[in-house]
């Protein structure tokens, strides 16, 4: 089966329940004890020790004070909301396209993960993450990210996160069931008169999908994430394509310089029996 | 719950969780569900997306604000202004629910001509006696007799007798003279001047929408709006819910607050009703319970109160007549209490020695945490030793600085937990060392520090927040020598009773009847727990077989049960139903057991109409089903089952045959729900808005300033400030965050949870942060007349200034979890807090206090230490 997690932000009530049971179910060590004084979120961030994360968006920029009574769920002026971020689980997943040593699979349950004995730390998949995802724990050198709880998984169990939401933000399921109740959520929503909500779940893009999606209100670009997400070997095919091109112009040329006729007889140097090919050759720029 | 208790009867929740998602509105007040009760929050999201109205009042913008359709910000401390104004609106404008009003409540009952309202008295009721600093409720009586008058103590002389001013008000008044109120001092038309309705009309008429702006700095639109989504909630086939926590509890008005919301939910016919009642959210696991089966000195398990020296307490007999009352289920007294005594003396308790009835300890004055805790503070030597357990007072409780410094004055103190939290090492790096008011090598203290057992390590019953019981197992054996609670309870008791044997005195004597006979197991000797439960459920005497409830009760002995409202979580060998998992039905029956007799939704008998038929279709949930002559529904009745909607007691019934087949309310002697509370209560009949101890504004709603019957406990150690005090000019208000636990002791102590909030914060607004030149991130010392502390400033437009009387009124927002030790540290917020009595149940005013906030450093008071924040270098800890 191919599984997949529908975060739903319009339920979450940042709780971080779910960062919590991440890490305890996949015994990741500790970030560091910092206030960042960015609202609620003190851990800034998904990293090599944080696979699970709870933004925190203060939307108070738009209007220079609340109106009590006009603040909260239904309202535009001012909202607090809260989104769990994930490793994507791309279905074009750059960091395993990226990975040279094969550390990097998908698993029969349609998850992108990192084999933790055969990661090497080179640090491919790093950059090649479309979302900004995987990342190489210092202390360790290895790259961590999001595993789907596949242990779990392969043993009939949903991931911790979704097992922890005590609001039913973070839905497991069958990728394609998952898919339609988002569209479905997002038309209820709509009805509702909430208009800004949109189903986040890279399609549209060189990512060819997420088996993570996402629910939120407002613009990709105000959760941190990528409008238009990019996979990076769709540059692989214009990227062969130039160098296909340029070793046609080397092959070009060299054969040209077979064919372009005896050089021209250089008295100055008799002894040398090799066909002088290279001013033949330098010809072109002359 | 004297609010909740005095108001209906049971001071508990009147309703599940899972009955929240049937809620048109839901109300929270005194509370941040979504951050103390995530999982129970649930409920309300489903009852959000089932369209319900979510309503968040409170002086933050918290994540239930974030959730809510509607937050309408504060001050904190107005609470009685904003709810008496809803009364109001729904008074003033006919939008009470009246047929349910009429038959269901105290509203049509005629009350004596003696009593004077605040209109008349500057504030207060009558019956004040400024020389003892008390009600006496005598002229809150009902009207009863022959109508010219009301007689003073009602029905029974001993019932007023029995109150005391020292008493607390958990072991509540049974309202002697309700049992005598006859049909000719109702009024149904809701006419008569004396009738509640019509003096509740009178009370509230000033709580307009225009004070509630003066006073809470809520523009009136937005009140309106409120009040108007919440009644417009509420009727035959819609209802809607209020929850609340703390926020509500901790003043020095939190039972009042409580009851104005009591008196709504009557009023609009929302208790007793599917979607509707008052949710009260309970701080952490098994607060429930530890009311139930009590920690409290004032209340025996069943909310039986405690007999009271040279009073009730005098013989078994008088106890009995002042408690048990003659019409209602509270007539079953004698035999709850007989059987407690029984489950505790066991063979000892005979007739002759009034079942050890003279065994129990009596209540000779005030007995209360912080009257103790004053005590220790003056080194009276009253207090010789200490055990706290499952608490950490040196950052948990009010004015802990005083409390921290008291513990020096003790011989010993016995700390379990499963840290060494700052309680236990007070004596080594307690600020007040840190700042020389201490020296440890002159704390005479004996610290006695005891590894305790996680709730995974042991067996054992939580009761949450909705009278459910519910079992746990065992994961994994303790560490170490880590023991639970049960263990050192069991064996402490043991030693105690074997040395008692050995040398026996006199006031031994209970000690040793004690029946103490629990099975153990393991190399350990863990007790048994659930040979507890079923001591809880109790037996028959003659041949141990375990009771099917508490209606199998005796009063001659024969039976015995620990707690007689858990009665039926163990009615057979081999079935406990605290453990039970099988959800199924409308309301999760089937798992787990909430007591009483697992009625899910407490006074059920109110979802249907006097004739015993659903209100609306859409909120049914018990009725009565004529054909098999017996009640039945979507819960189990809270109401005797085959008493018909027309049953008409005869003359000179008693208990629960003396109460109608319309009266839901039956632990009440008139079976209806209190909007009026003549007895029981330590400051009011019905709830009046004072301001806090400490408030930035003088009240303008009565002249009284403060509850006057509130107990300040002033002393240079526990200073306040002037209302209104020029040093002080903001309102400070503490609450917890998501992510730790109370005084922090079970999560800052685990990395996971600690790096999610790692350091105290202040929140201000940004109008605050600019009046005082800060910006995010930066250190502020906030100062009370108890002391100052520092914060790093998170400045956010979550809070918001107010307008009250034509003034900005900054409030000021501080979690209280941070302390010493741990991973993440912090100054100890309850520093700041003043230890006060509400009356009725003697808690703290933490909610609504005044304070100063400065940027650190610049001409702000020197808090005295030299470190700050997480002092020491940040561990890494590797899992």
């Amino acid at each position: 089966m191919t599984t997949a997690f529908l975060t739903d932000s319009t339920v979450c009530i940042g709780c971080k329940a779910c960062e919590v049971a991440c890490k305890e179910w996949n015994e990741i060590p500790s970030d560091g004890f910092t206030l960042t004084g960015f609202s609620y979120d003190n851990t800034a961030g998904l990293g090599h020790s944080t696979w699970r994360h709870v933004k925190f968006i203060e939307r108070a920029n738009r209007v220079s004070s609340p109106q009590p009574a006009d603040a909260g769920y239904r309202s535009n002026a001012f909202r607090w909301d809260f989104s769990s971020d994930v490793c994507k689980h791309c279905a074009n997943a750059g960091c395993l396209e990226a990975c040279p040593t094969g550390a990097i699979v998908r698993t029969e349950f349609g998850g992108v993960f990192i084999q933790p004995d055969v990661c090497n730390g080179c640090g491919y998949c790093i950059v090649a993450c479309p979302f900004g995802v995987v990342d190489r724990r210092p202390s360790d050198g290895r790259a961590f990210k999001c595993t789907f709880c596949y242990d779990r998984q392969k043993v009939g169990l949903q991931p911790a996160c979704a097992t922890a939401c005590p609001t039913e933000s973070i839905l497991f399921g069958e990728l394609e069931d998952l898919h339609a109740r988002g569209v479905e959520r997002v038309r209820q929503l709509s009805e509702r008169g909430i208009n800004d909500a949109i189903l986040y779940d890279a399609r549209d893009s060189s990512v060819g999908g997420a088996h993570a999606m996402f629910i939120f209100r407002g613009r990709p670009e105000e959760y941190n994430l990528p409008p238009a997400p990019e996979v990076p070997t769709v540059h692989l095919r214009a990227g062969w394509r130039s160098a296909a091109v340029a070793a046609g112009l080397m092959l070009f040329g060299t054969a040209l310089a077979f064919y372009a006729g005896p050089p021209a007889p250089d008295h100055e140097a008799p002894r040398d029996r090799v066909p002088a090919r290279e001013p033949a050759a330098r010809r072109p720029w002359r | 719950m004297p609010g909740l208790g005095t108001s209906f009867g049971r001071g508990g929740a009147t309703t599940a969780l899972q009955d929240l998602q049937n809620a048109d509105a839901i109300l929270i007040m005194g509370s941040s569900m979504a951050e103390n009760h995530p999982v129970g929050f649930r409920w309300v999201i489903k009852a959000r997306e089932r369209g319900a109205t979510i309503i968040h009042v409170d002086p933050r913008f918290s994540r239930t604000s974030a959730m809510a359709d509607m937050w309408v910000p504060l001050r904190a401390g107005s609470d009685i202004v904003f709810l008496g104004a809803m009364v109001n609106h729904a008074v003033a404008n006919g939008l009470e629910f009246r047929d349910y009003v009429v038959p269901y409540t105290n509203a049509a009952t005629i009350i004596s001509e003696d009593f004077r309202d605040t209109e008349d008295l500057a504030g207060l009721f009558s019956g004040w006696d400024a020389e003892q600093q008390a009600y006496s409720p005598e002229t809150w009586a009902y009207e009863t007799g022959d109508g010219a008058g009301a007689t003073p103590s009602g029905g029974n002389p001993d019932q007023h007798i029995a109150h005391p001013p020292q008493r607390g008000g958990h072991g509540k008044d049974r309202g002697g003279e309700a049992s005598k109120v006859a049909p000719a001092h109702r009024d149904p038309t809701l006419e008569h001047p004396r009738c509640v309705f019509q003096i509740l009309k009178r009370h509230y008429a000033r709580y307009t929408p225009e004070m509630v702006e003066e006073v809470c700095g809520v523009p009136r639109e937005a009140f309106l709006r409120v009040a108007d989504a919440f009644c417009r909630a509420s009727g035959p086939d819609r209802t809607a819910a209020i929850c609340y926590a703390v926020g509500w509890t901790q003043h020095s008005v939190g039972v009042q607050i409580i009851r104005t919301a009591a008196i709504l939910q009557l009023l609009l016919g929302n208790v007793g009703r599917p979607g509707g009642g008052i949710m009260a959210l309970r701080g952490h696991a098994s607060i429930q319970g530890s009311t139930d089966i009590p920690t409290l000195y004032d209340i025996l398990p069943g909310y039986i109160p405690m007999p009271a020296f040279g009073d009730d307490g005098r013989s078994l007999e008088r106890y009995l007549r002042t408690h048990r009352s003659d019409t209602g289920w509270w007539a079953n007294f004698d035999k709850y209490t007989i059987s407690l005594l029984k489950a505790w003396y066991g063979d000892a308790a005979t007739p002759e020695n009034e079942f050890g009835f003279g065994w129990l300890p009596r209540i000779s004055g005030d007995h209360s945490h912080f009257g103790y805790w004053l005590d220790m503070a003056d080194a009276t030597g009253t207090l010789e030793g200490l055990f706290v357990m499952g608490q950490n007072p040196a950052v948990g409780a009010p004015n802990a600085r005083l409390e921290r410094r008291a513990l020096g004055n003790l011989q010993w103190l016995v700390v379990r937990d499963m840290v060494e939290t700052e309680t236990a090492s007070f004596w080594l790096d307690s600020p007040e060392i840190e700042r020389g008011e201490l020296r440890t090598d002159q704390i005479g203290t004996e610290v006695f520090l005891f590894p305790a057992a996680g709730h995974a390590e042991k067996d054992g019953c939580f009761t949450n927040t909705q009278r459910l019981l519910q079992w746990h197992e065992k994961a994994v054996d303790p560490p170490g020598d880590a023991r639970s609670e049960t263990w050192f309870m069991y064996h402490l008791g043991r030693r105690l009773k074997d040395q008692a044997a050995r040398d026996p005195k006199r006031r031994d004597a209970g000690l040793a009847a004690l029946t103490w006979n629990y099975r153990t197991e393991g190399t350990t000797q863990e007790p048994i727990v659930d040979d507890i439960l079923q001591e809880i459920n109790g037996r028959t005497v003659a041949d141990g077989k375990l009771v099917e409830g508490y209606r199998s009760l005796a009063a001659d002995g024969s039976t015995s049960c620990g707690c007689w409202i858990y009665s039926g979580v163990y009615p057979e060998a081999g079935r406990n139903r605290a453990r039970e998992r099988r959800a199924e039905g409308a309301y999760g029956q089937g798992w787990g057991f909430a007591w009483p007799a697992d009625r899910r939704i407490l006074y059920n008998r109110a979802s249907a109409r006097p004739d015993g038929q659903p209100w609306s279709s859409r909120k049914k949930l018990v009725w009565w089903d004529e054909s098999a002559r017996e009640w039945t529904g979507l819960d189990t009745p809270d109401f005797t089952t085959d008493k018909a909607p027309d049953y008409a007691p005869a003359d000179g019934a008693s208990g629960d045959a003396a109460l109608r087949g319309d009266a839901p309310f039956i632990m009440h002697p008139d079976g209806v729900g209190w909007i009026w509370v003549s007895s029981g209560l330590k400051d009011g009949p019905l709830p009046a808005h004072y301001e806090p101890l400490e408030s930035p504004v003088a009240n303008r709603v009565y002249a009284q300033q403060v509850n006057p019957a509130a107990d300040l406990k002033e002393r240079p150690d526990n200073p306040y400030a002037a209302s209104p005090d020029d040093r002080y000019p903001h309102v400070l208000t503490t609450y917890r965050l998501t992510e730790h636990h109370t005084a922090g002791g079970m999560s800052r102590t685990l990395s996971h949870l600690a790096e999610l909030q790692p350091e105290l914060f202040c929140e201000i607004s940004l109008e605050l942060a600019g009046a005082i030149g800060v910006t995010n991130l930066e250190w502020v010392t906030i100062t009370s007349p108890r002391g100052a502390i520092e914060a790093r400033a998170l400045v956010t437009p979550r809070m918001q200034p107010l307008t009250v009387q034509g003034r900005t009124i900054h409030q000021v927002g501080l979690p209280y979890h941070f302390g010493g030790r741990g991973l993440v540290r912090g100054d100890v917020v309850n520093d700041l807090v003043a230890i006060s009595e509400e009356p009725n149940v003697r808690i703290m005013e933490a909610k609504a206090l005044v304070c100063r906030v400065d940027k650190s450093g610049s001409g702000a008071p020197d808090r005295g230490s030299r470190t700050r924040g997480s002092r020491f270098p940040a561990v890494r800890p590797t899992v």
